[in-house]
């Protein structure tokens, strides 16, 4: 009897060793094949933009810091006018992250109506889910560059084409973020909150939002420093702000280089305190947010 | 053999654990009891270097572990398995492929990066799995398992391991009775079989006194209690838990003929 169970035992083990080996070989030859694939469309691709490309990448290659070294090399040499670049410069990037921070904010708002609309299980109209996405796919498809142009072609140069193009990108791009974070919410709240016949507002503002803020503040966060570096770039096509003043430097080649230099160290100084604050926020609301499961 | 000597943990103005020491001769089955908070897992978690001691050695043999770092501190732990309350398993990865992590150590990283193990390890994997009894769960994803079966399988990765010492932190708290018993029968065969010491926490005394040869009480991060199972009176257990006379050992009980035992006293709230 014993000895049977025992037969039986070792056979089932030579059974699950041959079967699991024979699994380990079918995932690694799957992975030697995609691994196979992966490298040569790596090096036809490759090879393929080196081909199209009008200067080629390896003779180029060696010429990769050049410009950079002669942008610092030009600032080291005028380092003494770097303080009195930064005091100029202060205005046009106050007026940058102030385009930026308008159309976050804008953006953010819009974004969170069309992520509760979006979102399965929440949404005012469930059989409208798929047109509010599309409406998303299409402010996140289309460059921001090109609304920009567009709107400074019919309104004119300044700040608030760029903050109504930046903050259409931002409400597209957050709302999908958005809705990600409230399809993990849960639904039971709001399931009590309409068992007491609360209106669908109602049951956002008081059953969603408590759950999914810290994280749709920490994204919105986020949002702000890619559009400080959006709305600089939109400077380059006539929207104001430090851009502009940074293609002015650019295209004018040796000679303002300093200028450029500090208008890159001044982006780069707002780019970092915007980051520290927020991690302290998030980390703030993520603490604030522990201490009252504490309390419960 | 092991040898602790006045281990101190500080969290900043808390001490987790204060002047903690005991030594070990020979490869035993060792309980450590105590409330939550009192320090038992902060000292386990020591011993495998997951965090370190603030102050105090630890010498195992002739090797000074805590002082070890990168290499031959990796080395260390995969000497000594850890197996955790929550098992700590990689939930999306099959059974084996758990398993075989407790050779990361002996293994080349970029080898285990796209998970080629040799074929003689996948074997031994696969025997240990049928030793404790779950070989038929092999080719399944770890989370697809229940609590006592995943809880077998990180048995298993230590074992996998060949270390010399198992540290269990509470392997038996989020299990039901029935899967409770299997796994601490595990942990004392392993003890006897492979003449490996284990070092469990426990949360309940029953489960010490049935399974361990020794016994360690911390209270507040302090051992109050060492000795011999026999030697734990109920009044050393009051001390140990900080409990009053009502306490009873029935009352803390995960076993499943506890409830047939006559009560003592009234059964604690929590």
């Amino acid at each position: 009897m014993t000895d049977a169970t025992l037969d039986d035992a070792t056979l089932t083990t030579a059974q699950i060793r041959r079967a699991y080996l024979a699994q380990t070989r079918r995932k690694r030859s799957y992975g030697a094949i995609l691994m196979g694939v992966f490298v040569v469309l790596m090096v036809a691709g490759f090879h393929t933009a080196d081909q199209r490309n009008a200067g080629g990448f390896w003779s180029g290659l060696h010429r990769f810091f050049d410009f950079p070294g002669e942008v610092l090399g030009e600032a080291a040499q005028k380092l003494a006018d770097m303080p009195a670049h930064l005091a100029t410069y202060a205005p046009a990037l106050l007026e940058t992250i102030n385009i930026a921070a308008a159309s976050t904010l804008i953006g953010a708002l819009l974004a969170a109506v069309l992520s509760l609309l979006s979102t399965r299980g929440m949404a005012r109209w469930p059989r409208l889910v798929p047109v509010f996405r599309r409406c998303m796919d299409i402010m996140r498809a289309v460059p921001e560059i090109v609304i920009a142009l567009v709107l400074i072609f019919v309104l004119g140069g300044g700040p608030v084409p760029a903050m109504i193009a930046i903050a259409i990108h931002t409400a597209g791009a957050l709302g999908k973020q958005f809705s990600e974070v409230n399809e993990n919410a849960s639904l039971k709240p709001l399931e009590g909150l309409e068992s007491v016949g609360a209106t669908w507002a109602q049951r956002m503002w008081l059953g969603v939002l408590p759950q999914v803020s810290p994280n749709w503040f920490s994204y919105g966060l986020m949002r702000f420093e890619i559009n400080i570096r959006a709305s600089a770039i939109l400077g380059f096509v006539g929207a104001g702000g430090i851009g502009y003043e940074l293609r002015n430097a650019i295209s004018w080649g040796k000679g303002k280089y300093d200028e450029a230099a500090a208008i890159f160290f001044m982006l780069f100084v707002t780019i970092v305190i915007v980051d520290q604050i927020s991690a302290k926020m998030r980390q703030q609301l993520t603490h604030g947010r522990q201490t009252k499961e504490q309390g419960q | 053999m092991l040898t602790l000597e006045n281990v101190t943990k500080r969290f900043g103005q808390k001490i987790a654990v204060d002047n903690a020491s005991f030594s070990v001769d020979q490869p035993a089955m060792i309980g450590i009891i105590g409330r939550s908070g009192a320090g038992k897992s902060t000292l386990l978690r020591m011993l495998n270097r997951l965090s370190d001691p603030s102050a105090g050695t630890m010498q195992y043999r002739d090797i000074n572990v805590s002082a070890l770092s990168g290499a031959a501190k990796r080395n260390w732990q995969s000497r000594c398995a850890m197996i955790f309350q929550q098992f700590n398993l990689v939930p999306r990865m099959d059974v084996v492929s758990n398993v075989l992590h407790g050779t990361l150590n002996r293994r080349s990283t970029l080898a285990t990066m796209f998970n080629l193990y040799p074929q003689a390890d996948i074997h031994q994997a696969i025997d240990i799995l049928e030793r404790l009894g779950i070989a038929d769960q092999a080719a399944k994803r770890a989370e697809a398992l229940s609590g006592g079966q995943q809880q077998r399988v990180a048995i298993a990765r230590a074992l996998m391991q060949d270390p010399e010492i198992i540290l269990a932190d509470e392997p038996i708290a989020s299990l039901d009775p029935m899967n409770a018993q299997i796994v601490m029968q595990s942990l004392r065969r392993i003890h006897e079989e492979d003449g490996r010491m284990v070092i469990a926490n426990l949360h309940t005394l029953d489960t010490a006194r049935r399974y361990c040869d020794r016994v360690i009480g911390m209270r507040d991060g302090r051992i109050v209690f060492d000795g011999t199972p026999a030697q734990l009176t109920t009044g050393v257990a009051r001390d140990i838990y900080g409990a009053g006379d009502d306490f009873s050992e029935a009352a803390t009980s995960t076993e499943i003929d506890a409830l047939d035992r006559p009560k003592q006293g009234m059964p604690l709230p929590a």
